[in-house]
């Protein structure tokens, strides 16, 4: 049965997948770029995270690296990725999500390989330490809050402004005087570095990771949660992540044999996507609408 | 203002544009011209670097505007209009305007965030801006709709209005008359000229409706197979006869 616990189990898991929808979103929903590879900037994160954090890191240090580390390589991925238009971004990165697995796979000094790390510290903050799933969650909501506050931030600026019309059509924003380049790479550089805050909330929170954790499936579950949730719509992402993440672990408690379990997910959740691609092609919350309005100061000139 | 010379472009063998010169005045409305083909929207093209010349240069204001992105041609203080529109669809008509503006300091990622006064201030100067550019091509109502959901002469009245945010010295007008109502034409033209006379703003025009062009543009350079074939008054290029079997055919 559905008890307390199981619930907070499920909740912190639903606000990790937020921030992870909420940072692919901001790539793909707001600046349309394809990133078929984002489960990769969630893995850096995450070993990140983990191994500064086994060496003794305090966790809001190790937080911090683990999204400069994810900013670091996406902007080495972008420079030479983010000159190709739309489909080959697309390869490129699902490119970047396999060498990253490869790569925990088989650095085993690093990352311990297949056998993963375990023993991973819990998270504490200013002498308090995150030990039980109730305080867990509230550290990841406070998490959430950070990550939605600037990407909806971001979104009303003139900066998320030149995303949009990047997304709508990059030749006309280049003739609007717009350097689309350095524009595209900051989106990625964030989306990416809001990643890392989830994959070091993941790793404090689960005490162990291994390669498994971080296949392109995670991104193709990530991309299907946007999707339904809504391109370009952060509130959309998160009501979507609650909504898969609870189809997801929730078949898990019911108790059923992975046989039947892991087929019916898969079910629900394309089923689910059907609904809504048929029902409210635009996600179920579609994408704002940005209304500037004259502020006093200019009417009173 | 804008000088164009030897300005040449070999598609894989096609040279869509062949050692054309020519120049635009300060303060002039000048019409480039030619049949389907010849060669005009390549040289815009090639003006706004899009495209890379074969050979030849380009210079505004006597600076080389060859081998410059897109981006900085436009920060030098050129901007164009598409032959088909290019508006940001899903972005309001607003957002749309809003973009153009030259050196945003919210664009910034930090000073987009945190917004302080310094880019409040700027943006609601553009808003302002934006609102009297909307009623003045009789927008005003749409402000807040999608782009997308607009009209089609509506979306080109949309991209025109963008083009004059970003404050240019010279636009680049691919066919401003195209697939407008002749009566919203007469108050455009009216507009392009007002903005020449007093913001002294000067215009480049490729346009297929003759009439248009005779009557907005005081000089006329003609295009045929990627040369200039023709130069002068409307008077003088309507008379030409390389312009006539340019245009009707042998």
């Amino acid at each position: 049965m559905l008890s307390l616990l199981m619930l907070q189990h499920l909740l912190v898991i639903a606000v990790i997948y937020s921030i992870l929808s909420i940072s692919l979103n901001m790539a793909v929903g707001v600046t349309g770029l394809f990133n078929m590879g984002h489960a990769a900037f969630f893995g850096i994160g995450a070993y990140t995270a983990a191994i500064l954090s086994l060496a003794g890191t305090p966790f809001w240090l190790d937080m911090l690296a683990a999204v400069c580390m994810c900013g670091l390589v996406a902007a080495l991925i972008g420079l030479p990725t983010l000159r190709l238009v739309a489909d080959y971004l697309a390869v490129a990165t699902m490119g970047l999500g396999e060498i990253a697995r490869a790569v925990f796979k088989n650095w085993t000094s690093l990352t311990g390989g297949t056998m993963g790390l375990r023993g991973i510290p819990q998270a504490s903050l200013f002498g308090l330490t995150f030990i039980s799933t109730a305080r867990f969650l509230g550290l990841s909501v406070a998490c959430l809050l950070v990550v939605y506050a600037v990407a909806e931030g971001l979104l009303h600026s003139p900066f998320g402004r030149v995303l949009k019309s990047i997304r709508e059509d990059e030749i006309a924003a280049q003739s609007c005087g717009k350097d689309t380049y350095w524009f595209k790479m900051w989106a990625l550089v964030i989306s990416a570095g809001m990643a890392g805050v989830a994959g070091s909330l993941y790793v404090h929170y689960i005490n162990f990771i291994d390669p498994t954790s971080f296949t392109m499936w995670i991104t193709f579950f990530l991309l299907l949660i946007i999707m339904v949730g809504g391109l370009g719509n952060n509130l959309g992402a998160v009501l979507a992540s609650v909504m898969f993440v609870a189809v997801r672990e929730g078949l898990r408690f019911i108790g059923l044999p992975t046989s039947i379990g892991a087929p019916l997910q898969q079910l629900i959740l394309g089923v689910l996507l059907l609904l809504v691609t048929i029902l409210a092609p635009q996600g179920l919350i579609p994408e704002r609408k940005i209304i500037a309005r004259q502020t006093d100061h200019a009417k009173g000139q | 203002m804008l000088k164009v010379s030897n300005l040449t472009k070999n598609f894989g063998g096609l040279l869509a544009v062949d050692h054309c010169s020519f120049e635009v005045q300060e303060n002039s409305i000048t019409g480039l011209i030619g049949p389907n083909g010849s060669g005009k929207t390549t040289v815009f093209n090639l003006v706004m670097g899009l495209l890379e010349p074969t050979a030849g240069q380009v210079f505004f204001r006597d600076k080389l505007a060859v081998g410059l992105k897109p981006y900085q041609v436009t920060q030098l203080g050129i901007a164009r209009t598409f032959q088909l529109v290019r508006v940001f669809q899903k972005m309001t008509v607003m957002e749309n305007l809003l973009l153009a503006p030259r050196d945003q300091r919210g664009e910034n990622v930090l000073l987009g965030l945190f917004r302080p006064s310094l880019v409040r201030t700027q943006e609601s100067d553009s808003v302002k801006k934006a609102l009297q550019l909307l009623e003045l091509l009789g927008l005003s109502g749409v402000g807040d709709e999608y782009a997308g959901n607009l009209g089609y002469a509506e979306q080109k009245l949309v991209e025109l209005a963008r083009a004059l945010m970003s404050s240019p010295q010279l636009i680049l007008l691919d066919e401003p008359a195209a697939g407008i109502d002749p009566i919203l034409i007469h108050g455009i033209l009216e507009y392009i000229r007002k903005l020449r006379d007093e913001r002294g703003m000067t215009f480049l025009v490729v346009e297929h409706n003759m009439q248009v062009v005779m009557n907005l543009c005081e000089w006329i350079v003609v295009l045929n197979h990627g040369q200039k074939i023709a130069e002068g008054t409307p008077q003088q290029v309507s008379n030409d006869p390389k312009v006539i079997d340019a245009y009707l055919g042998s």
